[in-house]
Parts: structure tokens; C-alpha cells; sequence
């Protein structure tokens, strides 16, 4: 009954089809709601310089981090007025892509 | 100097380019499973039938002391040969020489035979083995890309044009392969990537080998850049000669005919394709129970597995099958099976190759990674390259055809010339289950025992509508078929269809959603 066991399904429109999954589809990168409180690396680099403190309340639009990547200063920002919960980075630091570098909260 | 003696220089002077990068660099490139640039090439072509041209082509870079350095031949070997008789263009760059480098006039070899393959109307091979542009040489190897990639865009349609990828591909150099028509790789011989593992970990802090990176099966299985996958330069070799035999010399000809030949095994369709249309089955014993010889060739075999492309030939004649493969992912359209099919329906287009469609598909692959994807952009690339295409046109329902899978499968609806459909065919708007879910939504929600109530229901639209007939009454369906008669039914369809001729109205080109 090993066979059994292998056997894979996929559902469309309600209806169960017996078949073989394909490495990339086992693979394939499973959707997670975004929390908007995050502020993620969007891509690797290092952390040159952090321009905010903990508790801190600013605009969206104002610079907080300096992540050099691909040889470029990104200028990291506020995406709304919020107040900086906490910093999960330091100086120098290198981050990989999706690096929750500080989490924030908005305020009115 | 007597004309023996020049004679005797000129052999002098053709061994020592011959020898390439010279005997150390030739034992290390066989080290690595590689053959030099003109073994590979006199292994493609036919015996005897290869000329070089540009032996004597020197390089002419002067900065960095390049001015004292010689490069035979500059590190490329180019030519004309046959392969089972057919003329063919060929390039081969040699590592032993520079590591196969990119300068000048490396690049002004390659435009060169180029230039000619499509001058001449023949196809063009070229094979890859280079560490990338001559840095000493600066924007003129920059230049010589561009002029490649011109090139290839310019012939693209005109002459079929193979990559083949022997060594590293890396940076720029990519961009040639991946504007030709068919990429062949080899099990750790091929590498291919833009920014390679050094700098992915520098910048990145990523730790990967080149294997692992852009390798044979990467590219095969994963990017879908590689068209065809080989253990060894051997099986490669074969690979392109069998290609060779089934597509024509170029978008003005058909592909050489071949002696008629029945197939090896007969279509038992209670053997191959379940009743139940929920369980799998290998489309390819289907294309195997109809074509010559049972013989298929297939392209891409192990990129989205869940349709399968490929060359068959009917009455001896080259035919372009695109099949839905129930076996793999339910045989549904997402975004790679759509890109694969889309582009083979083009080149079957470009090529005068008609085109059978074998159908059974539930639909498009759901999922929140399809949809931000971009399977709406993919899928309608199916669409547009059907709709579009005027070779012949056939279509065989087997069994399932629902929703927009029905309509982006060669349907009637996109100039189809023929649809078939086997009895077991169910042309639907979607699957029973689906569509009794919603028509009857009422029903089954008030009913004492919903779900009894929806088996009811299900099997009501299964009886009124998985079927053949309604969409055969509107005419969309030309003939209900029975499956052993599927073979004497299409070579009958591509006889009537030799001489087709209609036209589509004048323009520069479409806008399909690259």
C-alpha cells in the first residue's frame, strides 16, 4: 500500500484529480498575509546607518534605515506615521532579503 | 618558395591553429568530460563534410600586453557541414583558447557564420563554451555580444537557430542561447547565469555552486531555458541530429518527409485513458499510439511536466503535438505549462509544422502563487499564440474540456480547422462538481441530506452535460470520433489541410503579453 500513500491530488472547480506533484510545485513559496507593522529588507545588503531610536514617533516618508545594497544607499522609510516599537538591527549589520529589520505601529 | 613547400607551410600553419589553446589545455578540458571545440563539431555533422573558415583570424586587442599574446583562430572555430545531408552553420568556441573568451573579433567569427546561415537560409548551431567577454578588450566585447544578440532576433523565424551549452554561459553570453530556438545542456558540463556564485555571495551572502545555480537540470527542470537535457556530450550530439531530422532548413520549406510508417502499438483506449475522469494516465501513449513508428520526440520533458510538446511524424511528414499531460499536476495550465506551450506553438507556426492538440484538462492551477504569478499574462500566451497561428490546426478532445482550458486548447473558437472529440470527451464550463456546487446551490443547501442531494445533482449535469453532443450540437465539435479511429482521422485531416491557405490582416507584429 506504499503506493497508495505516494499517490498526490490536486482539486479544481471541486473535483479531486489523482496525479503527480512536480518538484516546483511542491516547492512553490506559500502566501502569507503581509503585516503592513513590518519593515522587511526588501533586498540583502548592510545596514550602514539606523536614523531612528525605540519610541520614537515620525512621518511617513522619513528616513530610518540606510541599507547599502548592489553597491547603492537605499534610503529605508517610514510607510505612514507610526512610532518605532523596536529595532531588531545594528550597525554593520548584514541582512538577508525579507529581514524583519524594526517593527512599528501607526499613530493617529 | 616552391608551391610544395607552401603547401607543406600552409598544413604547418592550419596544425598549429588546430591545436588550439595547446595540448595542456586540451587534457584539461577532457579532465572535465569535454571534447574540443572541432571534435564537437565533427561529431555533429555528417563525415567529411566540415570547412572551417577564420583560421587565420587573430585577435587585436593591445592593451594589458594582449599585444604579444596569440590566440588561435581568437578562441572560436566556424564553419559549414551536413548533418544527414543538411547544410548547417556552426560555431564553437574554444576554452583551450583563452577560456573561450569574447573579443572582437571572436564575435566578428560568429556574426560572420551568422551572416551566411541566413544569407544561405540554413540553420545555425552554435556552441557555447566561454568564460564570458574579453575584459582586456573592454566595450568591444560589449559590442560583439550586441551584435550576436542582433543577430539572433533578426534570424529568429527565418532559420531555425540551436544553442548548444558545453562549458560556462555566464553574464551577457546567456542572452544568445536564450534567443534561439532550442537550448541544448549536459549533466555537469553546462553552467548558466548571469551573476555567478562568487558574487551572489559577496553581495548576497548566499552560498551556492554553479551546479546548484544555473546547471543542466537547473535549466532544464527549473527556468525552462533548456529545451533539452543530456548525460553526456554523446547523448547531446544525438539529440541535436535527431532534431535536425524534423524541422526544415527554413520558414520557407517543410521539414524533410520521411518513407510512411504505421505504429508500433495499437490505441487501446480502455487500456490507456480511464473512464473516470478524475484518474491519471501518460498522455504520451496516446501520441506514441498515433504517430509513425510510435516514435515522439519530446522537447522540454522535464519542464512543466503538466503538458508535453513535442515532434511526431504522420505519414512522414513532421507534426507539432501539444498535449495536456493528466499525469502530472491534473494536466492543468499554469504559468510555466503556458510560456511551453505558447512558444512551441509559434516555432510549429514560424516552421510550417501543423500543429495536433490533445486534450484532457480540468483547468487552470489554483493557487495564490499562480494568480501573483501572473497566470492571467502566461495563460493568455496560449491564446494569442493559437489564435494567431495559420499551419494546420487540429484538435482531439479525450476526455475533459472545461472553461477556459476548453477555449485556449486549439478550440474551434481560435481557427481550429478540425476538433475532434473521443465519446468519453465531457466539454464543459467546469467539471460536474464544480458546476452542480453552484447551479443548484439552493437545492442542496435547503435539502433534508445535502450531500446526497449534491451526488444527485452531480451526477444530473454529468448526464446532461459531460459529454461530446452538446457542444457537437452547436457544431464546435466537427466529428464525435471513435478512438481507434483517431490516427486514419487526423492523417486524413492533414491531407486536406496540406495546401491551407488564409490570411490575417497586415501588420508589423502583435503584442502578445511577453
Amino acid at each position: 500500500m506504499a503506493d497508495q500513500e505516494k499517490k498526490q491530488y490536486i482539486i479544481v472547480h471541486s473535483a479531486k484529480y489523482e496525479t503527480t506533484f512536480t518538484k516546483k510545485y511542491l516547492n512553490r513559496k506559500v502566501w502569507v498575509e503581509p503585516n503592513f507593522n513590518h519593515i522587511n529588507s526588501y533586498i540583502p545588503g548592510t545596514i550602514i546607518d539606523i536614523l531612528v531610536k525605540e519610541g520614537q514617533v515620525l512621518n511617513g516618508g522619513d528616513s530610518i534605515i540606510v541599507l547599502e545594497a548592489m553597491k547603492m544607499y537605499n534610503d529605508v522609510q517610514m510607510p505612514f506615521k507610526g512610532k518605532i516599537l523596536k529595532i531588531n538591527i545594528e550597525k554593520g549589520q548584514k541582512v538577508p532579503k525579507n529581514f524583519l529589520m524594526m517593527e512599528i505601529e501607526p499613530v493617529e | 618558395m616552391s608551391l610544395k613547400r607552401s603547401i607543406l607551410d600552409l598544413r604547418k600553419r592550419k596544425d598549429e591553429v588546430r591545436l588550439g589553446g595547446g595540448e595542456e589545455a586540451i587534457e584539461k578540458q577532457a579532465a572535465m568530460g569535454k571534447l574540443t571545440a572541432r571534435a564537437r563539431i565533427l561529431a555533429i555533422v555528417d563525415e567529411g563534410s566540415f570547412h572551417e573558415y577564420d583560421m587565420f583570424v587573430e585577435h587585436v586587442g593591445t592593451d594589458f600586453d594582449m599585444g604579444s599574446k596569440v590566440l588561435a583562430g581568437d578562441g572560436v572555430v566556424i564553419g559549414t557541414g551536413t548533418i544527414y545531408g543538411s547544410p548547417v552553420c556552426l560555431f564553437a568556441q574554444d576554452f583551450t583558447v583563452a577560456g573561450g573568451s569574447l573579443g572582437l573579433m571572436h564575435a566578428r567569427k560568429i556574426t560572420k557564420i551568422m551572416d551566411h546561415a541566413l544569407k544561405m537560409r540554413v540553420p545555425l548551431i552554435g556552441i557555447n563554451d566561454s568564460g564570458g567577454a574579453r575584459i582586456q578588450e573592454g566595450v568591444n566585447s560589449l559590442a560583439g555580444y550586441g551584435e550576436i544578440f542582433f543577430r539572433n532576433t533578426l534570424s529568429s523565424g527565418v532559420i531555425p537557430q540551436i544553442s548548444v551549452i558545453l562549458g560556462p554561459c555566464a553574464g551577457g553570453a546567456v542572452y544568445s542561447p536564450a534567443l534561439t530556438d532550442f537550448v541544448f545542456v549536459v549533466e555537469n558540463i553546462s553552467k548558466m547565469f548571469i551573476t555567478g556564485p562568487a558574487v551572489i555571495k559577496s553581495v548576497l551572502g548566499e552560498d551556492i555552486s554553479m551546479e546548484a545555480l544555473g546547471g543542466a537540470r537547473v535549466h532544464a527542470e527549473i527556468t525552462g531555458n533548456a529545451h533539452f537535457f543530456a548525460l553526456s556530450e554523446k547523448e547531446c550530439f544525438e539529440q541535436i541530429k535527431a532534431l535536425i531530422t524534423y524541422i526544415p532548413w527554413n520558414n520557407t520549406q517543410k521539414a524533410k518527409a520521411f518513407p510512411p510508417k504505421e505504429p508500433k502499438t495499437k490505441l487501446k483506449i480502455e487500456n490507456i485513458v480511464p473512464t473516470d475522469a478524475r484518474l491519471p494516465y501518460d498522455i504520451r501513449d496516446i501520441i506514441k499510439s498515433i504517430t509513425d513508428s510510435s516514435e515522439f520526440f519530446e522537447i522540454m520533458e522535464l519542464f512543466a511536466a503538466n503538458i508535453v510538446i513535442g515532434f511526431g511524424r504522420m505519414n512522414g511528414e513532421t507534426v507539432g503535438f501539444v498535449a495536456n499531460q493528466p499525469m502530472v499536476l491534473a494536466g492543468v495550465l499554469d504559468c510555466d505549462s503556458s510560456d511551453k506551450a505558447a512558444r512551441f506553438i509559434r516555432y510549429c507556426n514560424a516552421f510550417n509544422i501543423p500543429i495536433i492538440t490533445l486534450e484532457d484538462m480540468p483547468g487552470y492551477l489554483p493557487g495564490v502563487d499562480q494568480e501573483h504569478a501572473g497566470v492571467i499574462r502566461h495563460g493568455a500566451k496560449v491564446l494569442f499564440a493559437y489564435s494567431e497561428a495559420t499551419v494546420p490546426k487540429i484538435t482531439v478532445i479525450i476526455r475533459k474540456a472545461y472553461g477556459g482550458g476548453y477555449i485556449a486548447m486549439n478550440s474551434r473558437h481560435l481557427r481550429a480547422d478540425f476538433v475532434f472529440a473521443w465519446p468519453t470527451a465531457e466539454i464543459a464550463v467546469m467539471g460536474p462538481e464544480g458546476a452542480a456546487n453552484i447551479v443548484f446551490r439552493k437545492e442542496i443547501a435547503e435539502a433534508a441530506d445535502p450531500e446526497a442531494m449534491r451526488q444527485q445533482k452531480v451526477q444530473e449535469y454529468k448526464d446532461k452535460f459531460a459529454n461530446p453532443y452538446v457542444a457537437a450540437s452547436k457544431g464546435y465539435i466537427d466529428e464525435v470520433i471513435e478512438p481507434q479511429e483517431t490516427r486514419k482521422i487526423l492523417l486524413h485531416a492533414l491531407q486536406i489541410s496540406t495546401h491551407k491557405d488564409i490570411q490575417s490582416p497586415a501588420k508589423k507584429h502583435g503584442l502578445p503579453p511577453f
